[in-house]
């Protein structure tokens, strides 16, 4: 995976609270068995009508969010099935950070193993980023060494992360082969266990 | 004296493998869930890397989200058929077991681990699956992960996995006649919400989760993903020991009872504390009904669909509001006025041999409305079989019920078991989920006993008025 350091980009704001996975990309597109080209299937329902034409009423389709690469939402994003279709997707898309004031379990874990940086800011940051994002067009810089998110005139908002997700996302672990450092102690644990095959 | 814990911290200590300051714990996983969806990219991640699968033999795989539950063998899309396929080769290649379609064991994947004895108590137990939180009900800590833990879990049997917070959900008194464990766990949602459960493993306690059936408990654990915890478990009583007797994959003779007692040392200790508490009185509770598109949107089957204006904040107006339009419905609407197209008797939640049981009670001798399509699908085959042994199929044929194959189904309809757009669904699945049934599907959540009331209805009915008879007798 990706390492990300610092990301500088554009925000796309989506007001809604509790998006769950089946939104973020659903169930017809979870059969293809490889983890590419998911990007276009995004948000599939909310940015299409039943015959595939754009729906001008979803913002997401507005030319201005074309180039956004920080998705900023409400509380509880990715709440839901734990399909990592949804991380997929949404860096296939283009987002490398996504912010808000909460997520679901799975879902963070599922981006961080990914390389995208979920970013937790209070409810109040949240709000403020998403109503000048819906204004002009708005661009931020995460810097995830610092812990900050940070725009030009009047964002400056420091976020907690835990060292090994930050670790992880900084030097892109591949996380199985580090796990695989400690071999002998699971055959030790598995010799405890009596679990020895 | 050592300090009273948790059943959660208990099955957490056993199953430290590697612990480092600032680090997640490396977590022994005894039991690998595996279906055809979550699975294909993590098989294809190990062949890459060159890596293997660990331990197949703690490994178990079925097919279930795309299988067809009538003409079984007819798989009319090409990419569930490759899905399907690919499953089946990944396992042959790796040498894991496979319940596939043909096989007699195949169904949801978690009905067949309990079923099959395979779902213990104090296990971990992983799949890459949110619903995996249904086998906690046998005192396991048992949660859902993504595809990359999945390939985790294949090639090291472990997982890295920060400490959660231990939250108690306390649930007091006894439930009503007619209320059931699918109307608690909907009205705890509707109370608390749909993420007072994030970063916290739920254990359920009091009276009236010691009163339920351990498949009374497997519909309260399955939905603690929609409460936000990944896991939710109850502490291992008689009630689990005697399910468990005589399973498959458990242990015989002398070898069961020593079992069993190092299964009910893993109880809660007397006097140990939780990081939350939360209570809700089951006296109260009523059969409920979703109204939204999330599982708190939820009200008991007496009271009316909630009105924007009363929202606090202008996004929870919105919420609301959008809600209320994706699902077709007015401000203030009495629930039981709701009319439905659709009845759903099937999923991970409510698809066992109890719940069927339940509602061929309720259609026993009678018809479904003429304008709603009914479908029962059992949650595996040997639910089926069992079912057809006491002669469910027949009262629910016979009431105008179309009777299923095993599967995931209409519960998220990856199959061709889909609504169309703008019908309603009485369901006894998890997710009210905008699309979840279908584009354009409008889900509510019922108990299976109300979903069979109100496809002889045409409209939600509260069960109780309905029948006394059918749920006394
Ligand atoms: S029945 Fe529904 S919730 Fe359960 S595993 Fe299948 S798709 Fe998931």
């Amino acid at each position: 995976m990706e390492p990300i350091r610092v990301h500088s980009g554009l925000v796309y704001p989506m007001n809604r609270a509790n998006v769950d996975t089946d939104q973020i990309i659903p169930k017809q597109f979870l059969k293809r068995i490889e983890r590419q080209g998911f990007g276009q299937f995004l948000f599939y329902h909310w940015r299409f009508d039943e015959e595939g034409e754009k729906r001008d009423s979803f913002s997401m389709n507005d030319k201005k969010y074309t180039d956004a690469s920080i998705l900023v939402a409400g509380d509880n994003f990715g709440c839901g099935s734990s399909r990592e279709h949804a991380p997929w997707a949404i860096l296939d898309y283009g987002f490398r950070v996504v912010i808000a004031p909460s997520f679901a379990d799975i879902f963070y874990n599922n981006c961080v193993k990914n390389g995208i940086l979920p970013v937790q800011l209070s409810e109040d940051e949240t709000q403020a980023i998403i109503k000048k994002a819906e204004q002009q067009k708005l661009e931020l810089t995460i810097d995830l060494e610092k812990q900050l998110v940070v725009e030009e005139e009047e964002f400056n908002f420091s976020f907690d992360i835990s060292d090994y997700h930050k670790q992880m996302l900084l030097n892109g672990w591949d996380e199985i082969a580090v796990t695989l450092t400690h071999e002998d102690k699971i055959t030790a644990y598995e010799e405890r266990q009596h679990l020895t095959g | 004296m050592t300090q009273p814990k948790t059943i959660i911290e208990k099955i957490w200590n056993n199953h430290i493998v590697h612990q480092e300051p600032g680090k997640p714990d490396l977590l022994y996983i005894d039991l690998h869930l595996i279906h055809e969806v979550t699975s294909p990219q993590a098989f294809e991640g190990l062949r890459m890397k060159g890596r293997k699968v660990r331990r197949p033999e703690l490994t178990f795989a079925t097919m279930d989200h795309n299988v067809p539950t009538k003409q079984r063998h007819i798989i009319k899309d090409e990419v569930s058929k490759k899905q399907m396929h690919t499953l089946k080769e990944n396992c042959e290649e790796f040498g894991v077991p496979l319940a596939d379609i043909d096989h007699p064991d195949q169904g949801i994947v978690h009905v067949i681990g309990p079923e099959l004895g395979l779902t213990q108590p104090g296990k971990t137990i992983v799949c890459g699956d949110s619903h995996t939180s249904t086998h906690g009900a046998f005192g396991a800590l048992a949660f859902g992960i993504g595809t990359s833990e999945v390939e985790h879990v294949l090639s090291t049997q472990t997982l890295g996995q920060a400490r959660p917070k231990t939250l108690q959900v306390k649930v007091n008194g006894k439930l009503g006649t007619g209320v059931t464990a699918k109307d608690l766990i909907l009205a705890i949602i509707a109370k608390y919400g749909v993420r007072f459960g994030t970063g916290y493993v739920i254990e359920y306690t009091g009276e009236a989760i010691r009163d339920l059936s351990m498949e009374q408990r497997m519909t309260v654990c399955n939905m603690s993903i929609e409460a936000g915890a990944r896991a939710g478990l109850i502490s291992p009583d008689d009630t689990t020991i005697e399910y468990l007797r005589g399973k498959r994959h458990v242990p015989d003779g002398e070898a069961f009872e020593q079992a069993a007692a190092e299964w009910r040392a893993l109880a809660t200790d007397e006097g140990a504390s939780y990081d939350a508490t939360v209570e809700i009185d089951a006296d109260k509770v009523e059969p409920q009904v979703t109204w939204g598109t999330n599982p708190a949107m939820c009200v008991p089957v007496s009271a009316n669909v909630p009105d924007p204006a009363s929202q606090e904040k202008d996004y929870e107006q919105d919420e609301v509001q959008r809600a209320l339009d994706y699902m077709g419905l007015e401000a203030n609407q009495s629930i039981d006025s709701v009319e439905i197209e659709h009845v759903f008797i099937g999923s991970c939640t409510n698809s066992r041999l109890s719940d069927l049981k339940k509602a061929a009670d309720i259609v026993r001798g009678k018809q479904v409305h003429e304008k709603v399509t009914a479908l029962v699908v059992p949650g595996s085959k040997t639910v089926k079989e069992q079912a057809e042994a006491e002669g469910l199929d027949v009262i629910f044929k016979t009431a105008g019920f179309e009777w299923r194959d095993a599967g995931c189904s209409m519960c998220l309809a990856m199959n061709d078991d889909i609504i169309p757009p703008g019908e309603r669904c009485a369901s006894t699945s998890n997710r009210n989920f905008e699309g979840r049934q279908g584009n354009g599907a409008r889900t509510h959540l019922v108990s299976p006993e109300m979903a069979a009331a109100a496809a002889l209805e045409g409209h939600f009915v509260d069960v109780r008025q309905y029948t006394k008879t059918a749920l006394n007798g």
